[in-house]
């Protein structure tokens, strides 16, 4: 069985991302870039279900422009076998991103395609349900826990409220959550050798997927920000205020 | 053209996101139709149809959508997508798992997790968790949508609307529910109660969260947690409050043993009176507290409940 993995480059989870001074969009200049964290447990994720013996191959795939392969190196250093960087400059949205990974799908016919829930710079959560749709495959969306069997697998999912397992007929598409698993550092060596690791790359528009823009981006702006308050002497004075002040008690 | 709206609820109790993410629906200023899907919602459709705004309630009540699963539901919205230039749903776990696949089959583009409506072609959401506030305008002819709930009021109600049968049955392809562990608690949903009183790394432990019982039994309030204190193990991550778990917007929030980390801050930040207690007067969650005590907790909430 072949896993693929679709990984995403973000802004580093450490940093904290600022708005450009004319309100255009976010700056991201000279700002440390990481593997989105959800993509991260992806990949964590695939390269276990391999070391189990359940799967002979993990294919990472990443969209963008050349730095992307930054990412796609860290994910073969922690272990995915090969990668593919499907190359453009264009800024996607994420029903192109799911049709161009479903183009790729259809060359690397995984049985498995393990995604993040979401990536920390759009916040879209959109990827994985669109690429189930485009490929007419189950999904597992939000899994804490992932178990393959012969012909299914079986997903737990982080619902409001509880958990859901689901059983999913392969071939199936499953997202991250953050519980799944705890994701490895990548040794010394293993960076290394992933230097060595295939890495093909494929021009976006060979795909044959239109990839003009559907959402305009009309502005993007600091939020509200909150005012600090005041500091109380003690539990009596807190609960005065509460009472008394904010009357939320 | 018309705005549909898909209900949320679980055990046939409609969730107050849904009246929310009406009351977003409103400011498109179109008739309003809701769908509510499930297994015996009789009564769920009901408390929909009583709902200001709604038009009418179009009503699947069949064991297939026992479980609002992501491969029949989005089968079933596609099939009902014509008359509709906007489609939304709350953006609960349930929401956020069938509308991407709804929009996909469409062909169309999804805005996620809106927190205003400026138009009826553009809204505001929240980017890189909550610090950037992205204003974006679809350019598709049918808009896809869900709705940050806690952003938005509740609707009023009204004499209840018409609710008409729709008699669709399929089966959710390839996939099979097996079961559902219900998080056990007495307590309100995190995204649905006034009061939380939420515990980060500062709390050292799962067994040290006991201490917040007997506040949050009297102030009716819900626990929550960091997504520190769930990475640490010390509670179960349908606790965790951030941009990766819960977003929430309480009367009241208080966070005990936070630092305030962006992504945590992203989760509660829109709630209506922050209190924070921590040790240390640096903490950033000072910065977005209204009320803040620079206190042990391990002092503090003991004396907190007694007070209460």
């Amino acid at each position: 069985m072949k896993i693929l993995v679709p990984i995403k480059r973000v802004i580093d989870y450490n940093v904290k991302a600022r708005v450009k001074a004319d309100q255009t969009d976010v700056d991201l200049a000279n700002v440390k870039m990481a593997l989105n964290p959800f993509c991260e447990i992806a990949v964590e994720e695939a390269i276990r279900i391999k070391e189990a013996g359940k799967a002979e191959e993990v294919i990472v795939v990443s969209i963008g422009t050349k730095a992307v392969q930054e990412q796609l190196r860290t994910a073969l250093a922690l272990g995915a076998d090969r990668a593919i960087h499907v190359e453009t400059d264009a800024k996607l949205e994420s029903l192109q991103i799911a049709k161009l990974l479903n183009k790729v799908l259809e060359q690397e016919p995984a049985e498995l395609v393990i995604l993040g829930k979401q990536a920390i710079d759009s916040d879209n959560n959109q990827t994985g349900q669109m690429l189930a749709a485009l490929s007419n495959r189950p999904q597992g969306t939000f899994a804490s826990k992932v178990e393959l069997a012969d012909g299914t697998v079986n997903v737990t999912r982080e619902v409001d409220g509880g958990l859901q397992t689901v059983a999913l007929n392969l071939p199936a598409i499953v997202t991250t959550d953050l519980r799944l698993n705890e994701p490895r550092y990548a040794s010394l060596p293993n960076i290394m050798k992933a230097k060595r690791k295939p890495l093909a790359v494929i021009p976006a528009d060979s795909l044959d997927v239109d990839l003009t823009p559907r959402i305009e981006l009309v502005k993007v702006e600091e939020p509200a920000t909150r005012e600090a308050g005041i500091i109380v002497d003690d539990v009596a004075q807190l609960i005065e205020k509460l009472k008394n002040e904010a009357k939320v008690i | 053209m018309k705005t549909l709206i898909i209900a949320d609820h679980e055990y046939g109790v409609l969730k107050p996101e849904t009246s929310k993410t009406i009351n977003a629906a409103v400011k498109l200023g179109q008739d309003i139709d809701v769908l509510v899907a499930g297994f015996n919602v009789s009564e769920t459709a009901a408390a929909a149809a009583s709902i200001a705004g709604v038009n009418q309630v179009v009503l699947v009540d069949t064991a297939s959508f026992e479980h609002q699963q992501a491969e029949n539901m989005a089968d079933l919205v596609v099939s009902l997508s014509a008359d509709y230039s906007h489609i939304l749903a709350s953006a609960t776990t349930t929401g956020k798992n069938f509308m991407p696949r709804v929009a996909a089959l469409l062909d169309k583009n999804q805005i996620s997790e809106i927190i205003a409506v400026v138009d009826a072609d553009t809204f505001k959401r929240p980017i890189y968790a909550g610090n950037a506030i992205a204003t974006v305008k679809s350019l598709e002819d049918k808009k896809l949508i869900t709705v940050r709930a806690s952003a938005f009021d509740l609707q009023d109600t009204q004499t209840a609307a018409n609710i008409v049968n729709n008699d669709t049955s399929n089966a959710a392809t390839g996939s099979v529910f097996v079961s559902k562990e219900q998080a056990e608690s007495e307590r309100p949903e995190l995204t649905a109660a006034p009061v939380i009183v939420s515990g980060g790394r500062g709390m050292q432990n799962g067994e040290n969260f006991k201490l917040f019982e007997g506040i949050a039994d009297k102030l009716g309030a819900a626990i929550g947690a960091s997504r520190a204190a769930v990475d640490a193990g010390f509670v179960p991550n349908d606790m965790q409050v951030g941009q990766t778990g819960k977003i929430v917007a309480p009367n009241l929030y208080i966070a005990v043993g936070i630092s305030g980390a962006i992504q945590h801050l992203a989760g509660m930040k829109d709630s209506k009176v922050i209190v924070a207690i921590n040790k240390d007067p640096d903490a950033p969650i000072f910065q977005v507290a209204d009320y803040g005590l620079v206190a042990d907790l391990f002092d503090i909430l003991p004396e907190l409940e007694a007070a209460l």
